[in-house]
């Protein structure tokens, strides 16, 4: 076995949370660890770190730019695009950068080379060391909509030898999967309401779909009702951490300070969650090889 | 002249679809032979994006020289008015009062879409 884990923190529903829990682990995490936030489009485990970063990291895809003296028209690039991003028309292409995946799928099929791509800035990732831990920020710019490829440029600052913990976006839709895919264990921060039951299941569905252990946290575990701890046992899912409803931590919250310096307690606990990840991680490796 | 109306079912009694992009079918109406074809958007009816754009692509492609609909967003519109194809815009009614309506001069070309862009905007 490698001597390295990625635990994504995800959620199906938002405000569960996913960053408390992120920022929580990976203090707690006793040897090297890098935290990566994910959640490009509102990224925030910066308010409990107050890193000061030392580099940031320009995030690009290529777009395909024309040069309407070289389009004979033929719609080839039109015809191939999956995602309506370039029509082809008697005076050339029209392309919709925000639109388009970066495939480039147009550009090869150009029979006469009047398209190539060009750089187009995203967002960035801002690096800083906090403590010993290694904190790598994607934000994505605003006015722009597709995070999956600036969440992937984020996930390249994966540790080869320790502990990554990524804090993912919420849902489950593209930028969810893009955070949780190749992470070795998921753990799915929950609340005990219909809301976060419904999402849950969505969530569980799709890590499923991935083929990743995983297991829950249950957050404010004494709120609501018990309909999740009744999901969980019938579909055998773990349930690791119980953390009951609590005005201090959410004073705390409302401050800036992290789980665990509120609740020196949950440090322990957390430690005791990586050795459970550890060892479902290695008997599944053994199970399916 | 060929005129694309978007349409809810193939013939010239159906109603119009106000939508461009998620038109159900655009009926194409040739004037001068007097004579039409539907073309199915079912393709772009269950687009994840880019709907407006790829039906306005078709459109373009069938050889239309204005387009009767309900409403056309700026990415559309854009592909469009590109291309010299006008926009009329027509609250309701048939396929076939839209044509005559055009005919009868009562339609006027818009000149920018009637659509705010994206949700995000």
């Amino acid at each position: 076995m490698r001597n390295s884990i990625a635990i994504a923190v995800a959620s199906g529903k938002g405000g569960t949370g996913k960053t408390t829990f992120a920022v929580s682990l990976a203090l707690a995490a006793e040897r090297s660890v890098s935290l990566l936030d994910c959640d490009v489009e509102e990224p925030n485990c910066d308010i409990f770190l107050n890193p000061k970063y030392t580099k940031t990291e320009d995030v690009t895809v290529l777009i395909p730019e024309a040069d309407n003296r070289k389009c004979s028209a033929c719609g080839n690039c039109s015809k191939i695009c999956r995602f309506n991003a370039i029509v082809s028309l008697p005076s050339g292409p029209m392309i919709f950068p925000k639109l388009c995946h970066s495939c480039g799928g147009c550009v090869r099929v150009c029979p006469t080379r009047a398209l190539t791509e060009k750089k187009v800035s995203i967002g960035t990732i801002n690096s800083a060391l906090c403590g010993s831990m290694h904190f790598f920020q994607g934000k994505m710019n605003v006015g722009h909509a597709m995070s999956p490829p600036l969440i992937r440029a984020v996930k390249r600052h994966t540790t080869p030898s320790g502990i990554t913990i990524i804090d993912c976006p919420p849902g489950t839709s593209c930028p969810m999967i893009a955070a949780i895919k190749g992470a070795d264990f998921v753990l799915l921060i929950t609340e005990p309401t219909p809301f976060g039951l419904n999402d849950l299941k969505l969530a569980v569905e799709t890590v499923r779909q991935l083929n990743i252990p995983f297991a829950v946290i249950l957050n404010r575990s004494d709120s609501g009702d018990n309909n999740v701890d009744v999901y969980c046992q019938n579909e055998s899912i773990p349930i690791l951490l119980r953390v009951t409803e609590s005005r201090d931590i959410a004073k705390a919250y409302s401050q800036g300070k992290t789980l665990v310096s509120t609740v020196p307690t949950i440090q322990g606990m957390l430690i005791k969650m990586f050795d459970y990840i550890k060892e479902n991680i290695k008997s599944e490796k053994e199970k399916y090889g | 002249m060929k005129i694309a109306v978007t349409s809810e079912r193939t013939d010239l009694n159906s109603p119009i679809d106000t939508r461009f992009g998620r038109a159900k079918y655009f009926l194409v109406y040739d004037t001068e032979k007097n004579t039409y074809s539907a073309i199915d958007n079912k393709q772009n009816l269950n687009a994840e994006q880019g709907a407006g754009i790829q039906s306005a692509q078709n459109i373009i492609n069938c050889g239309v020289d204005c387009i009767i609909t309900g409403h056309c967003g700026p990415k559309a519109f854009g592909v469009l008015n590109k291309a010299n194809v006008k926009v009329y815009l027509i609250n309701g009614g048939t396929v076939k009062e839209a044509l005559d309506a055009f005919k009868n001069g009562q339609l006027k070309a818009i000149e920018q879409s009637d659509v705010v862009e994206g949700h995000w905007a």
